[in-house]
């Protein structure tokens, strides 16, 4: 695989990982209204995730569709970074995610549409309306459950506690990410750091939750190596096409 | 109220069924029309999110990415069925809450089939094909009930209801045109989910319990039998067409009819299942408590959230 199919293949598995998480919510939601905003969110990281992951294959050249590379690969290739593949946990962990998440997708996306790679800022700019919408709604989220009762506001916190480890491989790039930041395919991502501390720092004011210090920073994920979870989540994900190979669905 | 003018509203509800104008819910209507008309809503209600269920245990495990996205978003309609279908109940002054206690109480029914498993990947195709498809028969034919905004409510749901049908059934033919394998998993599924549709049409006329009253109020339009006998005729074919068998000997084109004859239906079973002794009644339930126990305390943070913003717009 070349850089930039790689770095295809990485935004595909970010979104695959997250899509797959969030569909577990559906009819398990809060209320109603809610278990369709979730599978809502969930559609648009799905189709994020095809569309990356056939361009990772076309780039690739070895005629991998996006479903060969969604179910015919085993965890240490799978290249999404740790936080888009833990468990969906409570509802205030799924939100302290997709918030921390979200914070950063807006304005990466942002800049990613000015890609140099046409294609990649094609996607970006499609994806880039998706992820204002998700920032306002669970921005919103965390600062109702933060600011609402004793119970919410604690979970609320653990759901940001428990994130917090993950956060560093946001800002993160391994060496193909940088060359292609440099030649304009990608976005270098430390620049984005101070934007979203400003963000998430204001968020968790008007929520009166309290930031984490950052301490230490569990990573591995674009280097395929992952938490135990990938492969339980792999294991849903892939049962049919493992099960039945190579058939039409 | 005096006796006179009761007669005079009755005499005006009367009139207006007879001349095909829908019921409102400003207007009046007799009691025992607006318990039924409520027992029918939020039943369908019910019906369409404890059916989230049953294809929801495959979204996760969906042979490919395309797949997945489509049944996702079938799901999703269907939560939005149920969000109609409760909102337009609640014209009749009961709510959402209130309608789902009777639920988690075991007073308020869903529809039978959705306490049936979803065992493989071809149950997702028989539900939409067989299940969707004789919903649809049905709520068709409630486009035209005498209760407004159940009829609105029904003209969205069906438009909706025809693609799921559409999608199950491509679904059953990519399957059956397969691997053996993959046949014999569409067939698999034909034979446990069959008998369980054309159960979701109810008794026969003659033992239905609600029907002789609802048809009179033209709350329901046609028998459970004449729609039962449209589901078969219409879905034969189509079997035919990719090369399953409907697991019905007595089966056979009636000439002089002009419409299939078939077996009759295990009514003990039909029974067994609505008293709550299915194989996943007390599964799909607890699913359902379950979900709203654990969104409690989420639902309480929005009210408290609410209520604080209140009180400092208030102060400033």
């Amino acid at each position: 695989m070349n850089d930039t199919s790689k770095f295809a293949l990485a935004l595909g598995d970010d979104a695959l990982t997250m899509g797959q998480r969030l569909s577990e919510w559906i009819s398990h939601g809060p209320f109603l209204e809610e278990d369709i905003a979730l599978a809502n969110v969930a559609l648009d990281f799905m189709g994020r995730a095809r569309m990356f992951l056939s361009y990772a294959g076309e780039l690739e050249g070895e005629g991998r569709s996006e479903d060969d590379l969604a179910f015919l690969r085993d965890t240490r290739e799978f290249t999404n970074l740790l936080m888009f593949e833990l468990p969906i946990g409570d509802f205030g962990q799924t939100i302290a995610r997709q918030y921390l998440v979200d914070a950063f997708e807006a304005p990466y996306f942002e800049a990613l549409c000015n890609s140099k790679d046409e294609t990649i800022a094609a996607i970006a700019a499609k994806v880039v309306k998706e992820c204002r919408y998700h920032l306002r709604r669970s921005r919103d989220w965390v600062i109702r459950l933060g600011d609402g009762t004793e119970e919410s506001h604690q979970r609320m916190q653990d759901g940001i506690y428990e994130m917090w480890p993950y956060v560093a491989e946001l800002f993160e790039m391994p060496e193909y990410e940088t060359r292609l930041a440099e030649q304009g395919i990608a976005v270098d991502r430390d620049v984005l750091r101070a934007g979203w501390e400003k963000e998430v720092m204001a968020t968790l004011a008007e929520a009166t939750l309290s930031a984490p210090q950052d301490g230490h920073a569990i990573r591995g994920g674009r280097e395929g190596v992952h938490t135990e979870h990938l492969g339980f989540l792999l294991s849903d994900l892939q049962f049919m096409q493992r099960a039945y190979p190579g058939l039409e669905w | 109220m005096s006796e006179s003018n009761q007669e005079h509203l009755q005499a005006t509800f009367d009139a207006r069924v007879a001349a095909e104008s829908r019921i409102e819910p400003r207007d009046w209507m007799p009691d025992d029309f607006r318990k039924s008309v409520l027992r029918q809503m939020s039943q369908h209600a019910h019906s369409e999110v404890i059916g989230m269920q049953p294809e929801g245990n495959w979204i996760t495990r969906a042979p490919t990415l395309h797949r997945k996205t489509i049944l996702m978003a079938k799901v999703q309609d269907e939560a939005g069925h149920g969000l109609y279908l409760y909102s337009a109940a609640e014209t009749l002054g009961t709510s959402r809450d209130d309608m789902i206690a009777a639920l988690h109480a075991g007073k308020a029914k869903y529809a039978s089939i959705f306490n049936y498993p979803s065992l493989t990947w071809a149950d997702i195709g028989a539900i939409g094909w067989l299940v969707d498809g004789a919903a649809i028969v049905n709520q068709v034919s409630l486009q035209r009930t005498s209760y407004g905004p159940y009829a609105r409510a029904m003209v969205r749901i069906c438009k909706e209801e025809s693609f799921h049908q559409r999608q199950g059934y491509q679904i059953m033919m990519v399957l059956a045109r397969g691997s053996e394998e993959q046949k014999a998993m569409a067939q698999d599924a034909l034979n446990r989910w069959w008998w369980p549709s054309l159960m979701m049409f109810g008794p026969h006329d003659a033992e239905s319990a609600h029907s002789a009253k609802s048809m009179q109020w033209k709350l329901k339009r046609e028998s459970n039998d004449t729609l039962r006998q449209r589901f078969v005729d219409q879905t034969i074919p189509q079997a035919e067409l990719i090369g399953l068998t409907v697991p019905d000997p007595d089966l056979k084109w009636n000439e002089e009819r002009g419409a299939y004859d078939f077996g009759e239906i295990d009514w003990e079973e039909f029974m067994q299942v609505i008293s709550g002794n299915g194989p996943c009644n007390k599964q799909r339930l607890d699913h359902h408590i379950a979900a709203k126990e654990n969104g409690q305390w989420v639902r309480d943070a929005m009210a408290a959230y609410e209520e604080k913003r209140r009180a400092r717009r208030e102060a400033a």
